[in-house]
């Protein structure tokens, strides 16, 4: 029985280890923060959330577009959770090509709640094209596709410091510390006050950098919250039932004089 | 075996077991007579049918909203994390529950190792294991290819150019499992098909593993052959079936927390990029269960040769039973096969590691140590061992603490158990 719960314990500790040994792979340590969605109890702030799709609005959509989300989306539970009047809304002011028509041709109209989120491009080659060359990767499962996760994202766009002398940028590229290579085409994009909250938030730059990133956590594990409630009353569950089942056991075991 | 005398007590019951014989099956299941020392590594059997069925399961439900198609499979993957109704769990729990089927079936086989549970006359099932195990590795295999990312592409264009390397008719080969010059939409759609299609076969095996299981009855730690039934054994309900519950809460409550709290930390983070055929990852990795054999495939210069090591790694373990000479099973009462056992282990282990390394420097000189070493165990260590080992003496019975039994199958069927039933 002890054995059972020592290789138990080993494999939670290793369970726990692992993520650390993946972003420890990093040229340079990530920078982290407080996040309130991390751990078994973790949940979305959701003026975090909010303020974070302010700042994807103003300053990310341009390039990156976030292609799997609905805006539907930001009114539903565990999100940002505007409210469905405000989804509308934030929906109609987006335009969208839709048809054909009766007539056989193509229309624009404004977005409803049931609408993926507008692209910014209407294809990888012109993003390309508007970019230098580079294509600004879809954000909607940004955090999951980067070792290191949120901690990664929010590194980077806070890592863009003087290159070290001995390297040399061609035009259009930047030196980022976190980045992996060190080297990024997208130029830094946040400045301290670079976007106006609409809650009254100081926007530092640390500050929109979280906001984003909390976001994009969110467009990456939209159902995170419900995640960790289920999981702690699926496990809660487990353990009782596993309780009950041991002493069954021993009841049963006991009319045979071998130990369990 | 006492069941084949049973008799339904209802009429209808007898008049239907005369033509179906289910109820003596049924009767054969509950009353199958088990050693009574298991300890909890025997409780991996149990466990590896749950994750069988559990995959069975939730695969098929994946199945109603995946889409086979190398333009859509990706977004389908992310409909099904997004909009399907508890998708998000669904998918996780077959994702992770290819790693824990892993888990599950890498413990089955190292107590088997320990215990000899392989020898005479196990064979049979042991081999039947094997084969499902190798079925396993090309179930996940497939499986990590259909959500069409970055390391389901990159990792599907290294494993097929694999075959490139047989000689003559390689490429042709290659270019028949693709449907075409490249890992593209046939590739994809053949592995879908396929991947449906192997756990049945896996559950097929099963059934004749545990089949061939009840012929010779459970293997146990002190490894002796037991009367069946007899005070040394007992039915396997409720004792082992109850057991076996408990067991599978502990590995179900492992099971939640990756499911719940670290769903992705077992998969690769280039797994949530869409497929690429442009972008080559600057590692490939396969998923860790398979790092071993990938380590191995590295570590011999020779595209070919690396190939047949990887297999034949595989396949030295169905021979097992022929180049483990010794007549004990139990390493208990085998002091040098079980410091063996142990740096065996490790050996393994260090192989999972090296395997997620690039394989260049010291890695890949250790990768190579330890791939000999793999070998060196089976082909040389474990025949000569059972020659010259000296075993400590067995015992009589489980139940009796009296030493002085043997290894030879005619004596330890002579020894004094009383008929006993439980």
């Amino acid at each position: 029985m002890q054995r059972i719960f020592k290789i138990l314990f080993f494999l939670l500790i290793l369970n726990t280890n692992f993520a650390n040994s993946i972003s420890a792979e990093n040229t340079s340590k990530l920078l982290t923060t407080d996040w309130s969605f991390k751990g078994p109890f973790g949940k979305f702030d959701r003026a975090s959330l909010q303020r974070g799709y302010q700042v994807y609005n103003e300053v990310c959509a341009s390039c990156h577009s976030l292609k799997y989300v609905s805006y539907r989306n930001l009114s539903e539970k565990g999100g940002p959770e505007f409210s469905v009047k405000e989804a509308k809304a934030i929906a109609a002011s987006f335009e969208i090509t839709d048809g054909p028509n009766q007539d056989g041709e193509m229309f624009t109209r404004p977005a409803k709640l049931s609408d993926k989120f507008v692209m910014p491009y209407s294809n990888e080659e012109e993003a390309k094209s508007a970019n230098g060359g580079a294509y600004p990767p879809d954000m909607s499962v940004l955090v999951k596709a980067r070792a290191g996760g949120a901690d990664y994202i929010y590194s980077v766009l806070l890592g863009y410091v003087d290159p070290p002398e001995n390297i040399k940028l061609d035009d259009g590229v930047y030196y980022n510390k976190y980045m992996y290579g060190n080297k990024i085409k997208m130029p830094k994009q946040l400045s301290d006050g670079l976007v106006e909250y609409s809650d009254g938030t100081n926007a530092t730059e640390e500050q929109m950098a979280k906001d984003v990133t909390s976001f994009l956590m969110w467009t990456a594990e939209p159902h995170l919250e419900q995640r960790h409630k289920t999981g702690f009353r699926a496990i809660v569950y487990l353990i009782i039932l596993t309780v009950l089942v041991y002493f069954s056991m021993k009841k049963i075991w006991s009319r045979v004089e071998t130990n369990v | 075996m006492s069941d084949h005398n049973y008799t339904p007590s209802s009429k209808f019951g007898k008049w239907f077991n005369d033509r179906l014989p289910l109820l003596t099956l049924a009767n054969h299941l509950t009353d199958y007579p088990t050693p009574k020392n298991l300890n909890y590594w025997w409780t991996f059997g149990g466990i590896l049918t749950f994750c069988l069925i559990t995959q069975i399961i939730t695969g098929l439900v994946l199945a109603m909203h995946y889409i086979a198609h190398a333009d859509l499979a990706f977004s389908s993957v992310e409909h099904i994390m997004r909009d399907v109704n508890y998708g998000w769990l669904i998918r996780y729990i077959h994702a992770n529950g290819a790693s824990m089927f892993f888990l599950a079936v890498y413990i089955h086989i190292f107590r088997s190792l320990f215990y000899g549970s392989y020898k005479a006359p196990r064979e049979i099932i042991w081999i039947l294991g094997i084969m499902i195990y190798l079925l396993m590795m090309a179930a996940a295999f497939m499986g990590y290819v259909l959500p069409w990312g970055q390391m389901s592409f990159w990792g599907a264009t290294v494993i097929t150019n694999l075959f490139s390397a047989i000689p003559l008719v390689g490429e042709s080969i290659t270019t028949w499992l693709w449907g075409g010059y490249s890992v593209d939409n046939p590739t994809l759609t053949r592995f879908f098909t396929l991947h449906y299609l192997i756990p049945f076969l896996i559950l097929g095996l099963v059934v004749l593993h545990i089949w061939a299981l009840h012929v010779p009855g459970n293997n146990n730690p002190v490894g002796i052959d037991i009367q069946k039934p007899s005070k040394d054994t007992v039915p396997f309900h409720p004792y082992i079936v109850i057991k076996d519950l408990f067991a599978l809460l502990l590995f179900m409550i492992v099971f939640a927390f990756f499911v719940f709290y670290s769903p992705n930390i077992l998969g690769h983070a280039d797994n949530y990029i869409e497929a690429n055929p442009l972008v080559t990852p600057a590692h490939i990795v396969p998923e860790w269960y398979l790092l071993p054999f990938y380590a191995i495939l590295r570590s011999i210069p020779d595209k070919l040769l690396g190939v047949v090591a990887m297999l034949s790694a595989i396949f030295i373990l169905a021979a097992l039973p022929w180049l483990d000479t010794s007549k004990v099973r139990s390493a208990v009462f085998r002091p040098l096969y079980k410091q063996f056992y142990w740096i065996l282990v490790i050996d393994v282990l260090i192989l999972g590691y090296v395997g997620a390394m690039p394989a260049e420097g010291l890695y890949l000189l250790i990768a190579r140590v330890a791939t000999a070493y793999y070998f060196l165990h089976f082909l040389l260590i474990l025949p000569i061992l059972g020659k010259i080992e000296k075993t400590t003496p067995l015992p009589l019975s489980i139940t009796s603490p009296v030493l002085g039994g043997s290894a030879d199958l005619a004596m330890a069927k002579n020894t004094d158990v009383r008929k006993e039933k439980l």
